[in-house]
């Protein structure tokens, strides 16, 4: 493989990363309301609070994202982010049902209940899928000229991916489902990201064809 | 043809659409709309039926009806199938319903047991207001209002040790399930909270998918169950309890007293027993509902 068409199917690859976490994201969003309402109930606060979380947790992993891609980016540290946010989901189904019972026993509130709860659950493995878009884009700009257009596209696959992310979980997944069955799929699918990224970028180039070796 | 034409043909098109809808609406009067974060709530009044109605869209399904000429009438077969519990326990002393639509049955309830303690539990305090406002739904010191979820309710009550002995749950509104109100841990949950001679009274579906997997669920928890359906209505009730159930022939005794009491409501509770049955008439073949598997509303299509 040249480094030029290597170089290709990274850029692909990262693409295809961006849309399955934008799937993923939502995904765990959706079945968050079937995780805490045997907990905190359907109000109207329980939607409120998850939505709250997720978006204060990609903001924020958005800025770390972006701050980390300033310096010595490269597509392994891309991958461990994947492989982190994988790692974290796993709460959600291990350790879920016993968070939330202390949650439940200690506040009595459930607009509080249900955004404590949140926090501890989700908090970290969405501020890691946050951090996933910046970096990305760092990944993927090669000039200054086409930075606004690899944004939008990023933008689009990420966003795109939610669509679809949200659409599968709430028509068809938790019918043919179990709600942890549909975690088991997502942390899949974000190691396979992962591992995609990192595999790709090692992939011996051969130096027979005559282009530079450092993509960079 | 000219700009002038193109206008007066739409406007007319316009008018006509106005008085199209303007026929509409006149086909009930609509007293009262409450807008809240869940629905907005109708209230509608025609031929001397008042109505509470959710949604905007007109030929949505009633809530809840009152005859205002005689407010104690229950209106609906469902209503009037809940009171088969009182078959099951014919002296209630704590009563417990989540749901509260116009208030009808705690009202009854309330009437008919005025030292029973009631408590009520509605999502929605939009419809609290218009139960109160509307269909003369009064609280005292023993009809209590619960604006909560009734699941985190529910599962409260249990960790504090109280018991109830005649529970009904009717927080369905036909467009909307809740869906972690039909699984088998929550209703591990009602189980908890009920005394060993108390009655769970569940007024659920009958058509789709749905009723087979909520009959298996139910048996899951309760055992055998009564079944209990009415011609011209799309609902059935279920009617559970933790010990054995009656037969048939206790459940016409407890029928006899319960007549006189019931009338003015325009339930006749003697034709009930013969409507209650705990034979199998779902597939038994389908998944009990659970905290991970409970796709309600996408069963209930």
């Amino acid at each position: 493989m040249t480094s030029t068409s290597r170089k290709a199917l990274l850029q692909n690859i990262i693409v295809a990363a961006a849309f399955i976490n934008g799937f993923v994201i939502m995904t765990i969003e959706l079945l968050g309301g079937r995780v805490l309402s045997p907990y905190f109930g359907t109000s109207v606060y329980v939607w409120g609070s998850i939505i709250t979380i997720f978006m204060l947790s990609l903001s924020l992993g958005y800025l770390w994202g972006g701050r980390l891609s300033s310096r010595n980016p490269n597509p392994d540290t891309f991958a461990l982010f994947f492989l982190a946010a994988a790692i974290l989901s796993l709460p959600i189904i291990f350790v879920a049902e016993w968070t939330m019972t202390q949650v439940f026993l200690n506040i009595e509130d459930p607009r509080y209940g249900s955004l404590i709860a949140c926090t501890l659950l989700y908090f970290l493995p969405i501020f890691f899928m946050g951090m996933v878009s910046p970096y990305s884009i760092r990944l993927l700009v090669s000039s200054e000229e086409n930075s606004g257009r690899m944004a939008g596209l990023l933008y689009f696959v990420s966003t795109l991916g939610s669509a679809l992310g949200t659409l599968m979980t709430s028509f068809y997944f938790v019918l043919w489902f179990e709600i942890d069955t549909i975690m088991w799929g997502s942390i899949a699918a974000l190691l396979l990201c992962g591992a995609g990224v990192a595999i790709v970028h090692r992939i011996p180039v051969n130096e027979a064809a005559g282009v530079h070796r450092y993509e960079n | 043809m000219k700009i002038e034409d193109v206008v007066r043909h739409w406007r007319q098109f316009g008018i006509m659409l106005l008085a199209l809808v303007g026929v509409q609406a006149q086909a009930a009067e609509v007293l009262h709309e409450e807008r809240s974060v869940y629905r907005n709530i109708f209230v509608t009044e025609e031929a001397g039926r008042r109505c509470l109605l959710f949604n905007a869209v007109r030929g949505e399904r009633n809530q809840t009806c009152m005859n205002t000429q005689n407010p104690r009438e229950f209106v609906f077969h469902y209503a009037k199938m809940t009171m088969a519990g009182l078959l099951v326990n014919p002296n209630p002393q704590n009563i417990l319903i989540a749901g509260l639509g116009g208030g009808t049955l705690p009202t009854a309830l309330h009437e008919m047991y005025p030292n029973a303690n009631i408590e009520v539990l509605e999502i929605d305090q939009a419809v609290v207001n218009v139960a109160r406002d509307f269909f003369h739904y009064a609280e005292n010191e023993k009809v209590v209002t619960h604006v909560v979820d009734a699941r985190v309710f529910i599962k409260r009550a249990g960790l504090a040790g109280r018991k109830f002995d005649f529970i009904v749950l009717d927080a369905f509104t036909g467009e909307y399930i809740p869906e972690h109100m039909l699984t088998q841990e929550f209703l591990e949950e009602v189980k908890r909270i009920l005394t060993p001679d108390g009655v769970v009274v569940a007024n659920t579906f009958s058509t789709s998918a749905l009723y087979d997997h909520e009959s298996e669920t139910y048996r899951a928890v309760f055992g055998d169950f009564f079944n209990m359906k009415m011609s011209g209505s799309g609902n059935r009730v279920i009617i559970a309890q933790q010990q054995p159930l009656p037969n048939a022939a206790v459940l016409r005794a407890n029928a006899e007293p319960l007549h006189t009491v019931l009338e003015p409501y325009a339930v006749n509770i003697l034709e009930f027993p013969a409507r209650m049955s705990t034979r199998p008439d779902w597939d038994q073949s389908r998944r009990v509902l659970t905290d991970q598997f409970s796709p309600a509303n996408l069963l209930g299509q």
